[in-house]
């Protein structure tokens, strides 16, 4: 192989060895895996695995079996004598009592090591995962270590080799980078005679096989060759982890170019063979590799089953480590090589077909020009056997779609003759054939273009039937007619490829564009969405409109649970979809239908990956094998939601860091207030005591200073007061003991205890005798009359008249207290009653008063509000809610005797 | 008033307080002791009973209520409560429990003497002679045993239920009365919850001797604890 891009030769670069380093690091959390790897059954593999663990249980180790098979073998079950067992999880299925690893269990018992036999084992349905491997990758991001089992047959990339060599397909594979990324590979070998030699004595366990064929499978060549095999992926693994080793010690060596493989993938049962092929190539040359799907015109009408393969294929390719890619494009040859080149491919794999007939011609000229074309690029064609599909997920759907259109193809040309025919006489047939090559025309801008090959046919024997001398047979007088026919065709054939080229193109830009809009639509939505349930809503409407499907979105709920935010569509989700959904989210990766893990779900699960783990999954109600394209899109849908997610998280926390800083602010700024409006009267008490100390202090002075320490004293114990009730009033902790009570005792109370206070200002008190009692708090109600009239004390001049008045409207008892002073600002007639707001300067007090005022009748379930009066001056108001008075009372009000 | 030195037992662990109580009494011709917990208190009380106690309702070793309680078992000595004003509640229940008075915290001198005084005098009037069988306070009279009510020298008519909270305030003149205690009195023991028969009552009452109802001269409210009838001077 010639590779004409060499790779950096100098040492490691440093991204690459903190690269390693954080890989390192994510690997102390995981449990280490080691495998006890074979060439086939029978080797001792399980003996061996029981044998190391026994051994780090003596050392001390948490050693618990998860799932060990010792058919029966007397030796082996010795071995597993005194280890603790994680108990089998029972399932039923179709009536089958089936026993499996209990995950949960195993995950909760949470030993340092578990055993886990058989990684290839298929799950039985109803198990979280499909494989026993992912099983395995679950318990090892737990932190748990895992033993466990493997043959060579069952690996990944090898599993077609082992077909081959012993003509038995196995089903159940191991993906290898499992293996790859195993800390420890232990090969069990036995040499092939003396597995025979156990094989006769019975001491080999084979499953569920014909005699026969573990006669075929066991021969000595194959077991040779199984041996061979897995001696050559032990030092593969081997030489994989010296490469690691230098890497991250930094020690230096010649690097090799690095060859890079592009396999072309076509929905063919033979692209599998193909795309293991290229992987084994690339990782013998440790370079990298790709699969390539160039989507034609003819992918887009493929059948389910085609499609299916096709999607399972890239998969695979994916799953194998490759990167698989889909590029939409018309002459496979070019844009093959197009791509090749843009990424720096070395080698291209394409596979050359084993049967003859029209497709492996197309296939074997498509060769043919690749090699032509590939100028400094190696081709690589792998000759193969197709493998067997595996078991039919849905082949319900038929290759319906091709041929659906011909009843309209028949009825354009049959129009076509129809017109021809009544310009038949007048016009010559050169223009006949016109009309005929119109018609073919239609026919191929509208459909598949077999339809405008059969187009193309019609108008050709219809033309001969209906035109040409002798008419109605297809017999043809003229030879010189054969010619024409030859043109019309030939013409009509490249009229239609080219109309159908142009269809394709229309149309495959059509679905970019849809695509494209969908993403745009949701970005934009997503933009303008400010909270989680509004990203929610506009992602589900999108993913459901866009793949005309049933979607749903779930949004992690504190602390770990999972919650529906928005749905739309037939999406219905119980327990276990719930909880299917949450494993999506709590291992980040996709899970339910149509995946690896628990594909018996109804919905398709993609988490949405923020920074910080997920943030929530998208359900999606797939029907069929989703394409490579519709996962592409859906995952773009599903990445745009997370974003826009992780946004609202942010906005939300910024948003809250805010409000704590506002809250700060105000907490500080009451603190500066009230310790202000603590201190100035403390500083006249402290001031006129300390003058009193004096001895020299005249009577009269003594007194005025005795009387500010009262007084100031005074005011602080208001102060204080206002200060604990507004406290209590905003943590809701004020105790209200409503009773029956006369407005007038209330009023009455407070302004005998504001007489002071108010130095004369008058005070006209209207309440008429005939008021309503209310139900009321008498000590609160007291304080609201004290507090507006101290305020009105402060705000006005002295000698300002204060009116108090009373009157009932319907349902409310109305009170004002109003004075003639300068009045509010205008504007601020709200503010006055925010706490700590002090309108005019000059003011004593921090403004608690009002605030104090407005709690107490709010929790009476009245309003309080202020207005300047048309006359000047400011009337705060409040009601209190009118109830009807106790029944019992009334009567004896009117009890009437005079006294004596 | 005695004729010696009443000794007046102040039950405070405030040092402060005490100081200035003591100070003021003292001025006032008053012998002071003092307890600072409930334990010294009750020792006092036993030993060198008093004439009066000023009792703090928080105490560092006990309820202050307790004590009150305690005490009224064996003692109709007149015990002043002093307590802050956002505990209305216990006021009220302290008067219920036998306090003849309370002040709130903070209080002055003269409105403390004054209180003092009453109780001592209703101290006395219950010891001994039956009080006056008629009582004046500006242009309020109110005969006993005539049962007659002047304003200004005009007869008033009171239905019996406004007389009898008349002249119970009137016999504990200067003394507060909790609602309680007046629905008791004058509807009797099986009224217990209905606190606004006593406040109709009583705005009717004011409406008939009160020259301004809305600001009592005679009868002031303590708002949440009760009412107490003003004596002059």
């Amino acid at each position: 192989m010639a590779y004409d891009r060499p790779m950096d030769p100098g040492r490691p670069d440093p991204d690459a060895l903190l690269r390693g380093l954080q890989a390192e690091a994510a690997q102390e959390a995981r449990g280490k895996l080691k495998v006890f790897f074979g060439a086939c059954a029978g080797v001792g593999k399980t003996f061996a695995m029981l044998e190391a663990a026994r051994a780090r249980k003596a050392a001390g180790t948490d050693v618990v079996i998860g799932w060990v098979e010792t058919h029966g073998r007397v030796d082996t079950e010795a071995l597993i004598e005194g280890l603790e067992r994680v108990p089998p999880r029972q399932l039923s299925y179709r009536g089958t009592e089936l026993a499996e690893l209990d995950l949960d269990a195993a995950l909760e018992r949470r030993p340092a090591l578990l055993l886990l036999d058989e990684l290839a084992h298929t799950n039985a349905p109803g198990s979280r995962h499909a494989k026993r491997w992912q099983d395995a990758v679950e318990l090892l991001a737990a932190g748990i270590d895992v033993y466990t089992t493997l043959n060579v047959q069952h690996v990944e990339s090898l599993n077609d080799v082992v077909a081959q060599i012993t003509g038995v397909t196995v089903r159940e594979t191991v993906p290898d980078r499992v293996l790859e990324e195993a800390d420890a590979v232990e090969l069990v070998d036995l040499p092939p005679d003396e597995l025979l030699q156990r094989l006769r004595e019975g001491k080999v366990y084979m499953p569920d096989q014909a005699a026969e064929a573990v006669e075929r499978f066991f021969r000595r060549g194959n077991l040779i060759a199984l041996r061979e095999l897995a001696l050559r992926r032990t030092a593969e693994g081997v030489d994989a982890q010296m490469q690691r080793y230098r890497h991250r010690h930094a020690i230096a060596e010649p690097w090799p170019a690095v060859p890079r493989y592009l396999v072309l993938v076509a929905p063919s049962p033979f692209a599998a063979r193909l795309v293991r092929a290229t992987r084994r190539m690339a990782t013998l040359g440790r370079g990298g590799w790709i699969a390539l799907h160039i989507e034609t015109e003819r992918d887009r009408h493929l059948p389910e089953a085609d499609r299916a393969q096709l999607s399972r294929t890239m998969q695979l390719a994916e799953r194998l480590g490759g990167e698989a890619v889909t590029v939409p494009g018309e002459d496979v040859v070019a844009e093959a090589l197009a791509y090749a080149r843009s990424r720096n491919v070395t080698g291209i794999v394409v596979g050359s077909p084993p049967r003859r007939g029209a497709g492996g011609k197309w296939q074997r000229s498509l060769i043919d020009r690749l090699l032509r074309e590939a100028h400094g690029l190696d081709v690589h064609v792998l000759h193969g056997h197709p493998e067997p599909p595996p078991p039919p997920v849905n082949l319900a759907s038929s290759r319906a779609r091709w041929w659906s259109a011909t009843p309209w193809t028949v009825a354009i040309i049959a129009t076509c003759t129809g017109v021809a025919a009544l310009l038949h006489g007048q016009f010559g047939e050169a223009n006949l054939m016109m009309v005929y090559l119109v018609g073919v025309m239609l026919v191929a801008t509208r459909f598949p273009r077999p339809q405008a090959a059969l187009a193309s046919v019609l108008a050709v024997a219809a033309f001969d039937f209906f035109f040409v001398p002798p008419f109605f047979t297809f017999a043809v007088a003229n030879p010189q007619y054969l010619f024409t026919f030859a043109v019309m065709l030939a013409a009509a054939l490249v009229i239609s490829g080219m109309a159908a080229r142009v269809r394709q193109q229309v149309e495959s830009g059509r679905a970019r564009e849809r695509r494209t809009a969908a993403l745009l639509a949701l970005a934009k939505d997503l933009s303008a969405a400010s909270s989680q349930e509004e990203v929610a809503r506009a992602t589900v409407r999108r993913t459901a409109e866009t793949l005309d499907t049933g979607a749903v979105l779930l949004l992690r709920t504190k602390p770990d649970g999972i919650e529906p935010a928005a749905a739309q569509g037939d999406v219905t989700l119980d327990a276990s979809e719930l909880s299917i959904a949450g494993w999506a989210q709590d291992h980040a990766q996709p899970a339910g239908r149509w995946t690896e893990t628990l594909p018996g779900a109804s919905l398709l699960y993609l988490p949405l990956l923020g920074s910080q783990g997920a943030l929530g999954v998208l359900g999606v109600k797939i029907q069929m094998a989703p394409t490579a394209d519709q996962m592409h899109l859906l995952e773009a849908l599903a990445s745009q939601a997370a974003l826009a997610l992780e946004r609202t998280v942010l906005q939300a926390a910024a948003r809250e860091a805010e409000v704590q800083v506002e809250a700060e602010r105000l907490r500080s700024a009451v603190l500066s207030a009230v310790s202000h409006d603590l201190r100035t009267p403390l500083a006249a008490i402290a001031g006129a005591a300390s003058s009193l100390l004096d001895p020299g202090l005249g009577t009269a002075t003594r007194d005025e200073l005795a009387g500010t320490i009262v007084s100031e004293s005074d005011r602080l114990n208001r102060l204080i007061g206002n200060i604990l009730q507004v406290t209590r009033l905003e943590s809701g902790a004020a105790t209200v003991e409503k009773e029956w009570q006369p407005l007038e005792e209330a009023a009455g109370a407070a302004l005998t205890r504001a007489e002071e206070l108010m130095e004369g200002r008058p005070v006209s008190v209207d309440l008429p005798p005939d008021l309503p009692l209310v139900q009321a708090d008498g000590l609160l109600l007291e304080q609201v009359f004290f507090n507006l009239l101290e305020n009105a004390a402060k705000y006005t001049p002295a000698g300002t008249p204060v009116t108090v008045r009373a009157w009932t409207s319907p349902g409310w008892v109305e009170v004002e207290v109003a004075d003639l002073g300068p009045g509010l600002p205008a504007g601020e007639e709200g503010r006055v009653f925010d706490t700590f707001v002090r309108l005019s300067a000059g003011g004593r007090g921090v403004g608690l008063g009002l605030t104090v005022c407005r709690g107490i009748v709010a929790a009476h379930g009245g309003t309080m509000w202020a207005e300047n009066r048309s006359g000047g001056g400011v009337a705060f108001r409040f009601r209190l809610p009118l109830e009807t008075p106790p029944p019992a009372f009334r009567e004896e009000l009117d009890e009437g005797e005079p006294s004596p | 008033m005695t004729r010696t030195a009443p000794t007046v037992l102040v039950v405070e662990d405030d040092a402060p307080i005490r100081r200035f109580l003591r100070a003021a009494l003292g001025e006032s011709g008053y012998r002071v002791e003092e307890a600072l917990t409930a334990a010294q208190a009750l020792d006092a009380l036993i030993n060198r009973p008093p004439d009066l106690v000023l009792l703090d309702l928080g105490l560092p070793d006990r309820d202050g209520l307790d004590l009150l309680r305690e005490l009224r078992g064996w003692s109709r000595v007149p015990v002043i409560v002093l307590s802050a004003r956002d505990r209305e509640h216990d006021k009220v229940v302290a008067l219920d429990a036998g306090a003849d008075d309370y002040l709130s915290k903070p209080f002055g001198v003269a409105e403390l003497r004054a209180r003092m005084r009453v109780a001592l005098r209703h101290a006395a009037a219950a010891g001994g002679d039956a009080g006056s069988a008629s009582y004046t306070a500006g242009d309020l009279h109110v005969d006993l045993a005539a049962r007659r009510v002047t304003v200004g020298g005009r007869e008033v008519h009171l239905t019996p239920h406004e007389y009898k909270l008349l002249a119970l305030l009137v016999t504990h003149a200067g003394k507060v009365l909790t609602h309680r205690q007046l629905l008791r009195e004058v509807w009797g023991p099986e009224y217990g919850d209905e606190n606004h028969y006593v406040r109709v009552y009583m705005a009717q009452l004011r409406r008939k001797i009160e020259a301004d109802p809305a600001r009592p001269r005679h009868i002031r409210s303590e708002p949440g604890v009760g009412y107490r009838l003003v004596e002059e001077g």
